[in-house]
């Protein structure tokens, strides 16, 4: 139905001021949940040293890293305060209460 | 000849569209409008009003009978239009009747969202957009019984409230966490529930409709999670979908909605939409304002005049009697944005504003709401606001003003003025033992004169006083706030949270006045903590204010898969453990095993998903969660004692599993590490834990505050018990009281310096009673702590948080 968009679940399926994980090849991408039920997905990687944003705590808009407190912002992956990086973001499209994801993501990169 | 303009719909829009043109126009065009209704136009906005009966429909008609004749506008009245030509420019209502045009205004508003589940077709389930569904529910509210509101955003709560007026029992059922998420943030959304729940309706949020249920008529409501509510009426209020059939039927463009320009007009140049079916640079509105906008547009586009719609930015309030509350704008957090936050714990009021880039871009007020059109004119016009940032959230009346200095209105206050509400203490009275008995401190003023002594809330007025008396002299030092979001620091927090009975962390924001709208990293976890100590019984652990590895059981590693450490009671472990161990390493491919320094064993390098798996595995060979992850019971190390060792005098690894068992999944401020060693020599090493047991000849020695981590330090005795049992008895009730005292993630030996070794002692060692009644609340709170978190996940417990939510084989993924 959408060429350029994949089904990737629900959105009730991802808990509140939470996150689900969805694992490629390429490596994860972290679909979140804020406490307004707004979903945002980045891939899963802290630009500090790598850690999984997915299991960080979600305040807001932004989840804090496990590994290191970084605060990263889910709507753009930019790193908030004194530290510099980005984490990559990943397009996507709700609709009907479920969540797709670009299919281009998981070309990304790819040879 | 006029021109004709058909208008299909007699809503609000196309009411106030007609009321432009012949204003600018009178005698353009020959009007003729379709309603489905069977009724003049009134104003949709005060359903409510006459729903709980503080208006009546005569009330509420905005364009009567005479209206229409005035204006020569010929009205249809129930009559619904069943079609339109487009090429012979006509429209064709159900019961035939013909109208032609040369300009048609489309106006058909929206229709109810209905879930599609078993049962929504029964009679007594009704929506909520026109008088029709006001009459079905004041019928079925005649009859009294129980009332279910599916929704919690604007429309649902109107309902409800309105029934509730009419002596309904009303349950509100919400799918999120908080009442009208899209309006509110979730600090007003829990002030909005809490005044709703005291007027007596019920709020379920979080809930899933499953079914309706009933027997040729409603009976009641089921829940996916089994409950079921009765009710005789059931209220569908989940939402609008724009009523765009028509339209596409003839064959023009449309998407959610029928698609619209800047003119209104659709792809057909002849037709325009209006109002709620109208998709506009893919917006869609369900508030009157933006519909008011659009009507004045196509007025003026009809009129011959040059005018566009740009869209709307919108602005909400509550029309339930006694509720205030106003948003407006976009107030979601996000990485450029700031918020200013007020809030007034007496007053019940909160404000909060969204800013980006020194201009207002969200408004969200709770309580008192009447600056809210001031702040939304700034809003809408863009204005730069860092002029007036500093006095900006206190709204109109102190615009322009110099920025208050708190400490100069609290000297303005008469010698008479109550300072001190819980004790009737007045200013004169804390300046005069200032005075006279030279006191510096908080504290001291405290002690003379009980101001601030009580529940607290007066502390930074009193400080003020102290300030005004001693000027430089006072250094308000010490009070270091727990993080951005308050002044208070943690001592206080923990005492208001007894003294005020705050048992939800929003209620406690709200209280304390907390000048961020949802906390932060920071203090989530250490209130979360805070509440699970003072409230075992009735508070629910937030576990999305959890950091990961109290979230999942187990402790994250550097490349993001997880270490499990399964206890290992005193150190003590048999083959049929270390089997099982071997063999989850084995079967999970395992990397690395390792002996930790608490005498256990640690899997390091599991994958998340696979943890449930590992721990049933665990599990079914009697192994429970060691906690090496928690601000918790980690270990109790022993060594082998009268069991084994020549110079042992008591039966230290009893002991040791003794504890453990009593002891294990209780949170305490920071890690609790413990160890019981048989005799002075003392090869546990219990002199630098958290508390520590060295057995002698006569009983126990009970030491505690050591640390060998950041800080290395030896232990102090606290005291010595002759039994075992007292040995318990001590340890756990000094356990409690650090419970109750600690800061979040201070260890023992900090809070111990912290309070002083002295009224520690005097707490646990001097006085029996007190002794006992910690022991006692440790053990209450165990009832519902000791739930192996590991065999609940084992079992199915939250198993999102292990498996992906979709997996993509390498192979796809690589194409």
């Amino acid at each position: 139905m959408y060429p350029d968009w994949i089904d990737i679940g629900l959105v009730r399926d991802v808990p509140f001021r939470g996150s689900r994980v969805v694992t490629t090849g390429k490596g994860d991408i972290a679909v979140f949940k804020a406490h307004d039920g707004q979903i945002f997905a980045l891939w899963d990687r802290c630009p500090h040293k790598g850690g999984p944003l997915s299991q960080g705590i979600v305040i807001g808009h932004s989840v804090t890293c496990p590994l290191h407190n970084w605060v990263v912002a889910l709507d753009t992956g930019e790193v908030k305060g004194p530290d510099k990086g980005c984490a990559r973001k990943v397009a996507l499209l709700i609709e009907d209460g479920r969540i797709y994801m670009a299919a281009a993501a998981l070309q990304w990169n790819a040879a | 000849m006029a021109p004709k303009l058909v208008v299909i719909g007699n809503g609000m829009a196309p009411g106030r569209m007609l009321e432009h043109l012949f204003e600018l126009a009178p005698g353009s065009h020959d009007v003729t409008i379709f309603n489905a209704e069977p009724r003049v136009n009134y104003n949709r906005l005060m359903l409510s009003p006459v729903l709980s009966g503080e208006k009546t429909y005569e009330d509420i008609i905005t364009h009567g009978d005479d209206w229409y004749a005035q204006n020569s506008v010929t009205l249809h009245k129930g009559k619904k239009i069943a079609k339109i030509d487009r090429a012979a420019k006509t429209v064709t209502a159900e019961d035939g009747t013909e109208a032609a045009y040369d300009k048609l205004v489309i106006a058909t508003g929206s229709s109810p969202f209905i879930i599609p589940i078993p049962g929504k077709d029964l009679p007594g389930v009704v929506t909520y957009r026109d008088l029709d569904d006001v009459e079905k529910m004041l019928a079925a509210a005649q009859l009294g019984g129980s009332a279910v509101v599916i929704g919690g955003g604007l429309l649902g709560l109107e309902a409800a409230a309105g029934l509730h007026a009419r002596g309904m029992d009303v349950t509100i059922l919400h799918l999120m966490p908080t009442l009208m998420e899209r309006q509110l943030d979730p600090a007003a959304a829990h002030l909005l529930q809490q005044a709703i729940e005291k007027r007596g309706m019920k709020v379920r949020l979080k809930a899933n409709t499953h079914a309706i249920v009933g027997d040729g008529k409603v009976e009641g409501v089921q829940l996916d999670d089994g409950t079921l509510l009765p009710a005789s009426l059931v209220v569908m209020a989940v939402g609008i979908r724009p009523a765009s059939a028509l339209a596409k039927d003839a064959g023009i463009e449309v998407n959610r909605g029928i698609l619209a320009n800047d003119q209104l007009m659709t792809s057909d140049p002849d037709v325009f939409a209006l109002g709620e079916c109208v998709e506009h640079r893919t917006g869609i509105y369900g508030l009157v304002a933006p519909l008011y906008e659009m009507a004045r547009t196509i007025a003026e586009v009809l009129a011959g005049q040059a005018a566009a719609y740009s869209g709307s930015v919108m602005s909400t309030k509550l029309k339930v009697t006694g509720i205030d509350l106003y948003s407006g704008g976009d107030f979601a957090e996000a990485q450029d944005r700031e918020e200013i936050v007020l809030r007034d714990a007496s007053r019940g009021v909160y404000k909060r504003l969204v800013i980006k880039d020194n201009k207002i871009i969200g408004i969200v007020m709770y309580g008192d709401t009447s600056d809210g059109p001031w702040f939304f004119d700034k809003l809408k016009k863009g204005e730069d606001i860092s002029e007036q940032r500093e006095m900006l959230i206190f709204g109109q009346a102190y615009a322009g003003g110099t920025p208050l200095d708190p400490t100069a209105a609290v000297a303005a206050l008469p010698p008479d003025a109550e300072i001190c509400g819980c004790n009737g203490i007045c200013k004169s009275k804390i300046t005069d033992a200032i005075t006279a008995k030279k006191l510096t401190t908080i504290d001291e003023v405290r002690a003379h004169t009980k101001a601030s002594a009580s529940c607290g809330s007066c502390t930074g007025l009193v400080e003020k006083i102290l300030v005004l008396s001693l000027g430089d002299r006072y250094s308000p030092n010490a009070i270091q706030p727990m993080c951005t979001c308050t002044d208070l620091g943690h001592g206080e927090v923990r005492r208001l949270i007894v003294a005020k009975g705050l048992k939800n962390i929003q209620e406690l924001m709200q209280q304390l006045e907390w000048k961020t709208s949802c906390g932060c990293a920071k203090c989530r976890p250490a209130l979360n903590y805070y509440m699970v100590s003072n409230w075992p019984a009735e508070y629910v652990d937030d576990n999305q204010s959890r950091f990961i590895n109290e979230r999942v059981h187990a402790n994250i590693q550097k490349d993001g898969t997880f270490s499990v450490v399964p206890r290992m009671w005193g150190g003590m472990t048999s083959a049929k453990e270390l089997r099982a161990i071997a063999d989850v390493a084995d079967k999970f491919a395992i990397p690395a095993v390792k002996v930790t320094g608490g005498q256990r064993i640690d899997l390091l390098g599991v994958k998340k998903e696979d943890l449930p798996a590992v721990w049933s595995d665990l599990n079914a060979a009697g192994m429970v969660s060691g906690a090496a992850y928690a601000k918790g019971l980690r270990t109790v190390k022993t060594c082998v004692g009268t069991d084994w060792c020549r110079f042992g005098t008591q039966d230290s690894t009893g002991l040791g599993i003794k504890l453990e068992k009593f002891m294990w999944g209780s949170w305490t401020p920071a890690k609790l590490k413990m160890a019981v060693s048989g005799c002075p020599r003392n090869c546990a090493e219990a002199t630098c834990k958290d508390i520590g047991v060295i057995c002698v000849d006569s009983g126990y020695d009970i030491h505690f505050a050591g640390a060998a981590g950041l800080d290395i330090k030896g232990t102090q005795v606290l005291t010595h018990v002759n039994t075992e049992e007292g040995a318990l008895e001590m340890i756990v009730a000094l356990t409690q009281l650090y419970r109750e005292q600690g800061y979040y993630l201070e260890r023992i030996y900090k809070w111990a310096a912290r309070v002083g070794i002295e009224s520690i002692r005097q707490n646990i060692v001097g006085d029996a009673a007190k002794r006992k009644a910690f022991f006692e609340k440790f053990a209450f709170s165990q009832k519902f702590a000791q739930i192996d978190p590991w065999r609940l996940r084992a079992s199915g417990h939250e198993a999102h948080e292990f498996m992906p939510m979709r997996a993509f084989p390498k192979r796809i993924a690589a194409e």
